[in-house]
């Protein structure tokens, strides 16, 4: 008995951890002192909830990368199949990402949504392509060619979103905080007490993308044996 | 490689209609847009017009370039040519022709319309990146779409995220060309950022595309 249990925590620390973490940083996120800052006032405690959630799109958006290039190499159907899993839960991600970003910004900015802003662009670009990624795998009915050709319009998507978001909107002035003499959660702004809720927040989300990640891929293993 | 580059040229050559085509598809275009707009357009939109035009004309184009290569053809080119040298030559192909293409793309605009540049170095700088950048992504958006049962809405659907950032860094530097800003106040690190956006995708289209190309 214990020794089940202790293979059970072993093997399942990160989805605790991960629950943990998120419910302190929900509850702990809006108890805890913050900067009184211009414009931001209250509101700067989105940074513990838009933020994370950004953070775990990306995380799993890379994970889809990285299992596109391995399904190049090795030619395994699973690779595929977690490539698209991973893509899945970003694209989910992104929804509460958006959804925290725009009623932030009608309080602080006045508007919902803004084409001033390259990052808004960058999010908008990067939802687009991979609905067309879900839409290029829907039009190939072979496996293994819709694996092949996804798995390289993936690859390319990834590293062109990747110039859209990480290099274009340091070129340009954004109306994020922290971008163009906003005040933001910088290195001034971001006091300590800030930090102990916004790093767990990121680790935890970080960590429940990738519970999500590992669900799905079980259940679409059982699916592809329910099918045999 | 070379004798691929020149193949795929006298192909599109001896094919005069299609060249016909294209030039009746850009003075069309830009036809219907100097009517719809009746020739008053300030700056920014004249050059935002113009970057449309040559944007979807060009994704019409190219959707084609590999969509013609079916059945025999596609598998002499397997069996005759290295993947790294074909797509190479598509790209370096469709260099030209886009090149070419927005060259009459932008006689005509400044034909029916007006011709709004003021630093034409610059303008035709970005000209030419765009082109070769233009023609980079859409070599191997194409050839993705032509594994993809060649449906030519796949072809946009696929392309038109992929090419905002580079849209973008074009619209941005042609604006600087459009309102004459002197040499010495041009944005000089979007042009580097557009000559790396260039050799970005030639070398990701390099690398995948082998993988594409077995069936």
């Amino acid at each position: 008995m214990n020794t089940t249990l202790k293979n059970l925590v072993l093997k399942n620390w990160y989805k605790i951890l991960s629950v943990l973490i998120i419910l302190y940083t929900l509850t702990w996120g809006l108890l805890n002192p913050v900067p009184r800052l211009d414009i931001l006032n209250e509101t700067i405690r989105n940074v513990y909830y838009h933020v994370p959630v950004w953070f775990a799109m990306l995380f799993m958006m890379t994970i889809s990368m990285v299992h596109s290039i391995k399904l190049l190499l090795n030619n395994q159907l699973l690779s595929d199949l977690k490539a698209f899993n991973a893509s899945v839960i970003g694209f989910f991600f992104s929804i509460p990402g958006l959804i925290t970003g725009s009623v932030w910004a009608k309080f602080t900015w006045g508007t919902w949504w803004t084409f001033q802003d390259p990052k808004l662009n960058g999010v908008a670009i990067s939802i687009l392509i991979y609905l067309a990624y879900f839409i290029l795998r829907f039009s190939v009915d072979d496996e293994i060619k819709r694996a092949r050709i996804s798995a390289v319009y993936n690859i390319f998507a990834f590293v062109m979103m990747n110039v859209f978001i990480m290099v274009l909107p340091r070129l340009t002035d954004s109306l994020h905080p922290g971008n163009g003499g906003n005040p933001a959660f910088g290195k001034y702004d971001l006091d300590s007490n800030m930090r102990t809720v916004f790093y767990p927040a990121v680790i935890g989300w970080v960590l429940f993308s990738y519970w999500l990640f590992e669900l799905k891929n079980r259940i679409s293993i059982i699916k592809c044996k329910l099918n045999e | 490689m070379l004798e691929l580059i020149k193949k795929e040229l006298t192909l599109e050559f001896r094919q005069k209609s299609s060249i016909g085509a294209v030039l009746v598809y850009v003075v069309g275009t830009i036809f219907v847009s100097a009517l719809c707009f009746k020739a008053k357009l300030d700056k920014p939109t004249w050059n935002a017009l113009f970057w449309v035009i040559t944007l979807f004309t060009s994704v019409t184009i190219s959707g084609k370039s590999f969509l013609k290569e079916t059945g025999g053809q596609a598998l002499f080119n397997f069996l005759y040519y290295k993947p790294q040298h074909f797509i190479l030559a598509k790209i370096i192909y469709n260099m030209i022709f886009m090149l070419f293409l927005s060259l009459i793309t932008f006689f005509f605009y400044a034909f029916f319309i007006k011709n709004e540049v003021e630093n034409m170095g610059l303008f035709l700088i970005v000209l030419l990146l765009a082109s070769s950048g233009l023609a980079g992504i859409l070599s191997l958006m194409s050839a993705i779409a032509s594994k993809a049962n060649g449906n030519f809405a796949i072809m946009s659907i696929l392309s038109f995220p992929v090419l905002m950032p580079l849209i973008l860094v074009i619209i941005r530097l042609s604006k600087q060309a459009v309102d004459g800003i002197e040499w010495a106040g041009v944005g000089f690190n979007f042009i580097v950022i557009l000559a790396a956006l260039n050799v970005l995708t030639v070398a990701l289209s390099y690398l995948l595309f082998p993988y594409l190309w077995r069936d």
